[in-house]
């Protein structure tokens, strides 16, 4: 089996007159820690969400597993139970509990018994030392809580790869922390991401390779010493004095 | 206090008037809950196909009918819509006016429903699809476990709100022969000549079963509510 999980061949979106990515071709190896930056409207995100094809591409393929999943023909939503992802605003569900957010899913699309899903969910629970919580329902958590849930939430249908869709920049300062750790630990476990943010220090520390992305493109990428240490793109350059 | 008691008797106790409007409230009550049956159901399926179009432009041909729906049953009286139905479509059908009465409320009640309920599925933020989706459930496992519950909790109140105009609204059916509340009210007018007596009972009567449906439609708000917070 290729060791590439997810292989991105001239990947294009068009919005309108607007094209947000203008030809993408990159692949995430399993294990990878990716880490995608860039200036607001570079495209990262656009890029991020088309890989469950939450945002559908106007042209290229997505190979995921070694499947054509921007062929109309698959089956999406077979493929999506592999893929985590986790949002910039959570998007737990309100009207259900914790214990529920986590063990829908697996529940409904009968990849674990009730009893099995929620052995597996106070299992992730405990981990993040959030199964006091089970019960309560999403509005009664921090925001820090609400995302370690919506990672949980992704973890338990055992997916291949997470997305992260800039999921510490809705977050209050002091909360970052503890949803930088527990990706850390993800990571750490050999679970392949790809991360979009603005959190350098993750990218730095965590990351297996670094993604610069401007103009819909993909204009430099790297180990993070290297990258962050030599960059060459004028347009990096420029992006890192700033937040750096 | 001796001519209230006389009007009265004569209203109400006499020749037992007063099972006329037991049995008027019967039917208003079995015109109403055919007509709600009916109108959620249509008003349901117009709203997620409205929806699925607006998101994904399939469905173009329903989406179409739905609108040329809405837009001649919101047009036009109802009162006209139940005559048509019970003189036109019905003309030459035996089928009981109380079964007709019902169809005709219920496909006028849908039309609001619909777009009730269609502004509570918009209501419900696109991460929650996009969470849904993402986990791996269908567009039809979001709708129904994620969207839908949520949307009928927004919309509650506006639905309460349609379900008592559609009680007072049924008072019209009388129009195609079937004894109603209203209906009831004006016959035993008709017996004893007096207006006021039969009128404020059939008001009382509508305002009761308002205050009750009202009552626990609360209850079940205020249940629904306490998920969250």
């Amino acid at each position: 089996m290729s060791d590439k999980l997810i292989e991105v061949k001239n990947l294009r979106k068009v919005f309108g007159e607007n094209e947000v990515l203008t030809g993408i071709t990159t692949d995430i190896k399993r294990g990878e820690v990716v880490v995608i930056i860039g200036p607001s409207g570079s495209g990262k995100s656009t890029f991020l969400r088309s890989l469950n094809l939450l945002e559908t591409p106007t042209a290229g393929t997505i190979l995921f597993e070694g499947v054509n999943i921007t062929d109309p023909k698959t089956d999406i939503d077979l493929h999506r139970q592999k893929m985590g992802m986790v949002f910039q605003h959570f998007n737990l569900f309100p009207h259900k509990t914790i214990l529920e957010n986590i063990t829908l899913a697996p529940v409904v699309l009968k990849k674990m018994t009730k009893e099995e899903a929620k052995k597996k969910a106070e299992e992730l629970l405990e981990r993040v030392g959030l199964l006091d919580k089970a019960d309560a329902y999403p509005e009664q958590l921090s925001g820090g809580q609400k995302q370690r849930i919506a990672i949980v939430r992704s973890l338990a249908m055992d997916p291949d790869v997470m997305l992260f869709d800039e999921p510490t920049s809705a977050l209050d300062p002091e909360m970052v922390g503890e949803v930088l750790e527990l990706m850390k630990q993800l990571a750490h476990d050999g679970m392949t991401m790809a991360v979009v943010t603005h959190e350098m220090g993750f990218a730095k520390e965590v990351a297996t390779r670094v993604v610069f992305m401007d103009e819909g493109q993909i204009k430099e990428q790297g180990k993070p010493e290297e990258f962050f240490e030599h960059p060459k793109d004028v347009r990096l350059k420029e992006f890192l004095s700033k937040i750096l | 206090m001796a001519d209230f008691s006389a009007k009265f008797y004569a209203n109400f106790i006499k020749d037992d008037r007063w099972l006329g409007l037991v049995t008027g409230l019967k039917v208003t009550i079995i015109v109403t809950i055919e007509a709600l049956l009916l109108g959620v159901l249509i008003g349901f399926i117009i709203a997620i196909i409205r929806s699925y179009h607006d998101k994904t432009g399939k469905f173009k041909i329903l989406n179409a009918v739905s609108r040329f729906y809405l837009t001649v049953i919101r047009g036009t009286p109802t009162m006209i819509q139940i005559l048509i139905m019970y003189l036109v479509v019905f003309g030459s059908s035996s089928l009981d006016s109380i079964i007709i009465g019902g169809i005709a409320f219920g496909i006028n009640s849908g039309a609001y429903v619909a777009e009730i309920i269609r502004s509570g599925i918009m209501s419900v933020p696109e991460g929650q699809t996009e969470a849904g989706r993402s986990l791996g459930l269908s567009y039809s496992q979001t709708m129904w476990l994620i969207i839908v519950p949520q949307a009928f909790k927004n919309v509650l109140p506006a639905l309460v709100n349609e379900m008592i105009v559609l009680i007072k609204e049924t008072a019209i059916i009388g129009y195609i022969g079937e004894q109603d509340l209203t209906k009831a009210a004006m016959i035993i007018q008709s017996r004893t000549f007096d207006a006021f007596m039969p009128l404020l009972a059939a008001a009382v009567i509508y305002l009761a079963l308002v205050m009750l449906l009202t009552f626990f439609m609360n209850k079940l708000e205020r249940r629904l509510r306490t998920n969250e917070r």
